[in-house]
């Protein structure tokens, strides 16, 4: 529903968005990450119309956004980053507004503003002016006036930066529910989000794409991925030795607690199993094993950096 | 057209959200009826017009006009809510529109509320109603220019400050053109054809026409021209900022 295709935005010398190509369809919530500066804000204010492209353009639900930004922006949600809304309009005056743009007027925008409220659970404050409302507040107003006129496609600039936990949980919990019928963009630099919501993630840096793939993918190419946590009991030593000369077990490290030790597996190579076996034989009590299915973090950092190298320093247990 | 006439709304529900509107509104009022009274000598001319008004008019304008028009652009630029704006289903030219037209409507209300001065000049006298009817027709034809240029300076800028000031001076320049303050410093380099044109190009003179009871084409013309073409410029200044 939506599709990219080589969208690039430079301001004067600066490429902040390089040949940026890839598709969105109904029912996928797409976790855009990167660093800041990366150009996701960029790109998302290109689809939505809001920055003209320097080349290549974005289709939204088959409208071209370049020849026809109003079309584009009838069928799409957009929240921008910072949810900007006029302070001294009241939470639903605001609405009225935007339902009124929208084209929504008497019982239906009453009816939409309505249910645009309780989706982001706003009801309590709809007479307040939207300068005093508090940060969490504000951000579901945003929310609401993306939502108001139920789009299929919904593009979202950091929805759940400045919330509190429960507020989190509570957009993510709003995100989960609709992504079913709808195509979904949201951008964040929280990791734990992507795990949490998204069907697929678009890591770019300097303006390029470079890693498009599920949150599981990503995170198997975490170096971490399929390693071993163990405490044992007894002769750490000993163990340590055994594990190292496994030929499915890459490295073992020391951690800060002196009972556990840390093993990175080969590629590919799930190792827990030998682990428990090797332990039993040489009669080396297991306490807890737990296997680690790689972290999203790590793998950002690396290829963000663009290092991409997976076999460098030993990382930090 | 519906489009417009929502922003249209919104502007006008913002203005007297706060205390903007009425702190604008009394501040005209006190300036317009001091300067008729004290310095215009309402009452020592001893004559049936509102002249004393409206030759004061032009500089209240000057310098108050700007106060509305700097926030336009500027405010929603800073503020981010350009964003929002823009992504809405509506084209740039209709929120440049929505935005003038409702200032433009603001300045009719302060303007309407002088008319304690013509209910005064027509309980002492018998004056030319017709004409007072031109001299605010014209007047709100001159205050449509000024908020087009303002807003297209706006436009320009994050900072109302620096929209305010530029503003003034543009609206300065333009109101003054037909001065010997602005003649004289073209007047060494320039050739005739081009002094000329800066003349014609004064807000005063045309005004100063409107005032006098005649109510000529090419004034209105001039006056909507004028605020077609700032308009137009807002609209070119607007979709630079997106970086069409």
């Amino acid at each position: 529903m939506i599709e990219l295709d080589g969208l690039t935005k430079r301001f004067g010398e600066h490429t902040a968005v390089d040949q940026v190509s890839f598709s969105v369809g109904k029912g996928e919530v797409l976790g855009f990450l990167g660093p800041n500066g990366a150009g996701k804000s960029t790109t998302m204010r290109m689809i939505t119309g809001f920055l003209t492209p320097t080349s290549g353009t974005a289709r939204v639900g088959g409208i071209d956004v370049v020849r026809d930004p109003v079309g584009v922006k009838e069928q799409l949600g957009y929240l921008p980053e910072g949810a900007p809304a006029y302070p001294d309009m009241t939470a639903g005056g605001f609405l009225k507004f935007i339902a009124s743009v929208r084209g929504f007027s008497g019982e239906e925008a009453m009816r939409r503003i309505g249910l645009a409220a309780e989706k982001a659970n706003i009801t309590e404050v709809m007479l307040q002016p939207i300068g005093t409302l508090s940060k969490g507040f504000k951000r579901r107003v945003g929310l609401a006036q993306a939502l108001l006129h139920d789009p299929e496609i919904l593009i979202m600039d950091e929805p759940t930066d400045g919330l509190d936990p429960n507020q989190k949980h509570e957009v993510r919990r709003l995100i989960s529910e609709m992504s079913g019928d709808k195509a979904i963009v949201i951008s964040t630099h929280i990791l734990e989000e992507v795990e949490a919501i998204c069907s697929r993630a678009i890591v770019i840096a300097r303006g390029q794409v470079v890693a498009d793939e599920t949150p599981a993918e990503l995170e198997a190419r975490s170096r971490r991925h399929n390693g071993v946590r163990v405490r044992l009991s007894g002769d750490v030593e000993t163990a340590e030795r055994l594990l190292s000369s496994d030929n499915c077990v890459d490295l073992v490290t020391r951690t800060e607690q002196a009972d556990v030790l840390f093993c990175f597996a080969k590629p590919g190579k799930p190792i827990a199993a030998r682990i428990a076996d090797l332990m039993r034989d040489n009669n080396i009590a297991v306490q807890e094993l737990e296997v680690e299915r790689g972290r999203l973090d790590d793998v950002f950092r690396d290829i963000t950096k663009g290092t991409q190298e997976m076999t460098g320093e030993t990382p930090h247990v | 057209m519906s489009d417009i006439l929502t922003l249209f709304r919104r502007e006008m529900v913002a203005y007297f959200a706060t205390p903007l509107a009425y702190v604008f509104i009394v501040i005209f009022l006190v300036l317009a009826g001091s300067f008729t009274f004290f310095m215009g000598s309402f009452f020592e001319r001893n004559q049936a017009d509102l002249e004393a008004f409206f030759q004061f008019l032009p500089w209240l304008y000057v310098v108050l006009v700007p106060a509305i028009s700097m926030r336009l652009w500027a405010e929603e630029i800073n503020s981010g809510t350009i964003e929002l704006l823009l992504t809405l289903p509506i084209t740039t030219a209709q929120a440049v529109l929505g935005k003038f037209l409702a200032a433009w409507a603001f300045t009719a209300v302060a303007l309407g509320l002088t008319f304690p001065l013509w209910l005064t000049v027509n309980y002492l006298g018998s004056p030319d109603n017709g004409s007072i009817l031109a001299g605010y027709l014209g007047a709100l034809f001159m205050a449509g220019g000024y908020l087009a240029v303002g807003a297209f300076v706006s436009a320009m800028t994050r900072n109302q400050v620096i929209a305010f000031v530029i503003s003034v001076a543009v609206s300065f320049a333009l109101t003054a053109s037909g001065a010997p303050l602005v003649l004289n410093f073209f007047s060494p380099w320039a050739s005739d054809a081009v002094l000329d044109f800066i003349r014609t190009l004064s807000f005063l003179g045309h005004f100063q026409d409107i005032v006098k009871g005649v109510l000529d084409l090419r004034d209105v013309v001039y006056f909507g021209s004028l605020i077609a073409f700032f308009l137009f410029c807002n609209t070119v200044a607007v979709n630079r900022f997106k970086g069409a």
